[in-house]
């Protein structure tokens, strides 16, 4: 389907490119990887070299080990390997995200990674890039999903935060330690003490070390006393739901934050008090306007909802394939749970 | 409507039944007088026609958002609630219409006779002017149902708690007749409408499943043992010439069941008899499968009444002509109750509780084996002198079930129920072959590890062969065994038969697919029980 031209190859390992010999977010062991974010499905274990934005370099070290080779370069700088021009440009999924843009004799082509089109207050917004060829996620690639300003989202979780106070309970939320938490923290920064999980904490650290300011935050562990954390707010990952830790939290009110909760089934099925619509991932509309403002000829689409996506571009006059990845919303639950090695006691 | 929009977002997002309570209350505080009636009617079932249909609101949706009405339909699939699908494609509101709950429902009543021009108008100016919540309680008030996960037992109870009133005499209230234009919340939930005195109701004597062994009860002459019969217990109120029914969950279910009604007022005594409702022909009891065809049917059709009739098998009596004789041990009220139903010539699907004849506990066990070829779910253990207690007590009653039928049977879908975070694949459906095919016969949610579901669902990501919707067709490899309580023929599976209960007893990762059952197989256990 691919011509060699065209700069990509999908392999069993991963997205390859021949004239630049490296790999794209790949799912299995290769000799070199360029790295969109740092997500546990897209920054994997085992390569041999790995590339990726300067403000990913901490995370990566952090979760892969201090001792991989990594190599890291500013947004929009470019590097040349091997005759193919390689730079990274802000895709605002979480800090340090990045579409990986690719130029060989005036081809080019822009892995966008995961991205989110809209602003938020806490990673580098989301900037189109005009390319020949684009390969787009499609997370929430239904029309059903459109999401609020970080605005609303802010007002809507900080009142949330104060009924809690009013009825005595402590705000948990419940979002994924790298992305959502710290966006998270950014929207409920200056609302109260916030105290962050762990393996948050120890993220967190990582990323401050690197120069990236990030709002205050304190350590929540095990031994805190109760009266301490009462009426406060408290950011978790969720494999903490329904773990032993979260019953010594007192009076809790737990909220579960994600774009799946713009569904009300999705709500009710969980154990929670609260389903707040915070994603990470363009909405409908995002998806949209992003491929169309590439201009590009060919779109791949890859995770989420690749065949109803991939579907509508064609309907709306854009060539577009389905392109079928270890990435998305799955494998990212299960990876980043192995990652972690979260406490829940 | 922004304060009914709130309320329905504060029961929405909780699980919790006394959050709900507390929600209800609070708008039962606070709102006009008219919405608090409003609110009790939409959940009561209550509701006006509906004056627009679905049809013509999905074509409405689909010409605002251009969307094509396939990805309207994979839309619909993953969101499974139209109203709510529609909320979420149109676009953000214009501007904000601001009227109370029973003035839109006045404004939709004066819609069912207009034009679909009329309709539409309307309907798409309502859109414009709601936020998405509030887009979604119009859809809903518009038509579908409002299932929220408020029951009538739940309002019951907010309104019990507001006022101290008592929680059946309430539902009596709510129940009985009236309408919203004609009577004021403090004359409904007062009750000035009803007659309590007649209706009211005694908590059910419940029991708790046999955890010893049955030669350990004692005599055998000191128990009095009845099948344990698969229908809805009921309690049958007749007081001053009204005749009430009352399910276990204390809902007044009267209407549902007219013949009941109709058998009833052939006595002249006023009583509480406590038995079980069931479907019943030719003098044999019917399936819960075909019971459930009667059930919350805002009309029962002569039809219906035909194919299923329900009859009644009395248990206990709790009050005669007036007095309360729960006190009385159980051998005396059930001579009681045998005497009264002496008196009058009843249709034989109405009857007694038939008794179990027996000297020694062992030819129990012979009985309750069978069970299953009465359709009944076991045996009930009742000590003669036991009084009737309010609500469940160890000791004086027992009931003894039969154990599950199960089969072996392979997974062919999975579903997780749309892009739910948790990411996990749990429901699942099972098939047996049919010749070299397969065929459905069970769908089973339950019965699995935390674990068990893990390893599933990833083995569903990398087997998984369809991939629109929110069902996923895998390869017929992994085997269960499923456990239900009962089997019946069915003309609306697909495979002919209808199991009861199917859950997931375990995962039989020894067996391989060629060794499940056959449909043939599946139905001998109808003939074998």
């Amino acid at each position: 389907m691919l011509e060699e031209n065209q700069l990509l190859k999908f392999t069993k390992k991963g997205i390859y490119c021949p004239q630049g010999k490296f790999y794209l977010d790949p799912w299995y062991p290769v000799d070199y990887a360029i790295i969109s974010h740092g997500h546990a499905d897209h920054a994997r274990l085992g390569m041999k070299r790995y590339l990726c934005t300067n403000d990913s370099k901490a995370i990566l070290q952090h979760r892969l080990g201090a001792d991989i080779n990594i190599q890291s370069i500013p947004y929009n700088e470019v590097l040349k390997i091997n005759d193919v021009s390689v730079s990274f440009h802000p895709a605002g999924h979480v800090i340090g995200s990045a579409q990986i843009r690719l130029e060989y004799k005036g081809y080019v082509v822009v892995f966008s990674g995961d991205y989110k089109t809209q602003p938020d207050f806490i990673s580098t917004p989301f900037e189109p890039i005009k390319c020949h060829t684009f390969i787009t996620e499609s997370t929430f690639g239904l029309p059903i999903y459109n999401w609020k300003t970080e605005e609303e989202l802010q007002t809507e979780l900080q009142s949330w935060v104060k009924t809690n106070q009013a009825n005595n309970r402590t705000s948990v939320f419940f979002g994924y330690s790298l992305g959502k938490a710290q966006r998270l923290m950014s929207l409920l920064d200056g609302c109260d003490d916030i105290y962050v999980h762990r393996a948050i904490h120890n993220l967190n650290n990582a990323i401050s070390g690197s120069g990236i300011d990030l709002p205050k935050s304190k350590l929540w562990s095990a031994d805190l006393d109760k009266k301490e954390l009462q009426n406060k707010i408290i950011i978790a990952p969720p494999a903490l739901l329904g773990s032993r830790m979260l019953k010594r939290v007192p009076n809790a009110a737990t909220a579960l934050c994600s774009g799946w909760m713009q569904i009300r089934g999705n709500k009710r099925w969980q154990a929670v008090d609260a389903g707040f619509v915070v994603s990470d991932h363009a909405d409908w509309n995002g998806l949209i306007s992003a491929v169309k403002a590439t201009e590009a000829e060919r779109v791949y689409v890859t995770h989420g909802s690749q065949a109803t996506f991939s579907k509508y571009l064609n309907e709306i006059g854009i060539e577009a394939y389905e392109l079928k990845t270890e990435y998305g919303d799955e494998a990212l639950a299960q990876a980043e749970k192995e990652t972690e090695k979260i406490e829940t006691e | 409507m922004k304060q009914f929009s709130k309320l329905i977002s504060a029961i929405e997002i909780t699980n919790k039944t006394n959050a709900k309570i507390d929600a209800l209350v609070e708008y039962f505080r606070t709102a006009p007088e008219k919405d608090k009636l409003w609110l009790i009617a939409l959940f009561t079932g209550k509701r006006p026609s509906r004056p627009v249909k679905t049809a013509l609101m999905k074509q409405w949706c689909m010409e605002i958002t251009e969307l094509p009405e396939w990805l309207f339909l994979e839309s619909y699939s993953t969101v499974g609630d139209l109203g709510e699908t529609i909320a979420l494609l149109l676009p953000n509101p214009t501007h904000h219409i601001d009227i109370t709950l029973s003035e839109w429902m006045t404004e939709l009543k004066q819609l069912k006779p207009k034009s679909d021009e009329e309709k539409k108008e309307f309907v798409l100016q309502a859109w414009s002017g709601l936020n998405q919540q509030e887009r979604l309680i119009f859809n809903k008030l518009i038509g579908g149902s409002f299932r929220i996960g408020v029951s009538k037992k739940t309002l019951v109870n907010a309104l019990a708690k507001l006022t101290g009133i008592d929680a059946n005499q309430l539902m009596h209230s709510i129940i009985g007749s009236w309408e919203v234009d004609k009577i004021s919340f403090e004359d409904l939930i007062l009750g000035k409408h009803i007659n309590y005195d007649n209706s009211k109701p005694y908590p059910f004597c419940l029991a708790y499943a046999l955890e010893k062994d049955i030669t350990e009860l004692g005599e055998p002459n000191d128990w009095i043992v009845e099948q344990k019969w698969d229908g809805i217990r009921g309690q049958i109120v007749k007081r001053n010439d009204e005749i009430f029914i009352w399910s276990r969950g204390e809902e007044l279910v009267t209407q549902q069941f007219p013949e009941l009604v109709e058998a009833m007022s052939n006595f002249q005594d006023d009583f509480v008899i406590d038995g079980e409702i069931l479907a019943i022909k030719d003098s044999a009891v019917l399936l819960f499968n075909d019971l459930q065809k009667r059930l919350n049917r805002k009309n029962v059709t002569k039809k219906l009444l035909e194919e299923v009739p329900i009859g009644f098998y009395a248990y206990d009596l709790l009050e005669y002509n007036g007095e309360d004789i729960r006190n009385k041990p159980f051998s005396e009220r059930r001579q009681v109750l045998e005497l009264l139903f002496g008196l009058v010539s009843l249709p034989s699907h109405i009857k007694l509780s038939h008794l179990v004849q027996f000297k020694q506990w062992e030819e129990l066990y012979a009985i309750r084996e069978n069970s299953r070829s009465v359709n009944s779910e076991g045996l009930m253990l009742k000590q003669k002198a036991s009084p009737y207690h309010t609500g469940r007590k160890k000791g004086d009653w027992w009931k003894w079930k039969v154990d599950p039928l199960t089969i072996d049977a392979v997974m062919i879908y999975a579903q997780k129920g749309s892009g739910r975070r948790s990411s996990k694949y749990t429901d699942y459906t099972f098939a047996v072959k049919k010749d070299d095919a397969l065929v459905t016969v069970a769908k089973a949610y339950s019965g699995l590890t935390d674990k068990e579901i893990t390893e599933i669902s990833k083995w569903v990501n990398k087997n998984a062969i369809e991939k629109f919707g929110p069902v996923r067709t895998v390869k017929p490899e992994l085997v269960f065994e499923i456990a239900f309580e009962g089997i019946a023929l069915s003309n609306r599976h697909k495979s002919g038969v209808a199991l009861r209960f199917p859950r997931i007893a375990r995962w039989r990762k020894d067996k391989p697919v060629d060794e499940i059952d056959t449909i043939e197989s599946v139905k001998e256990l109808i003939t074998a029980f």
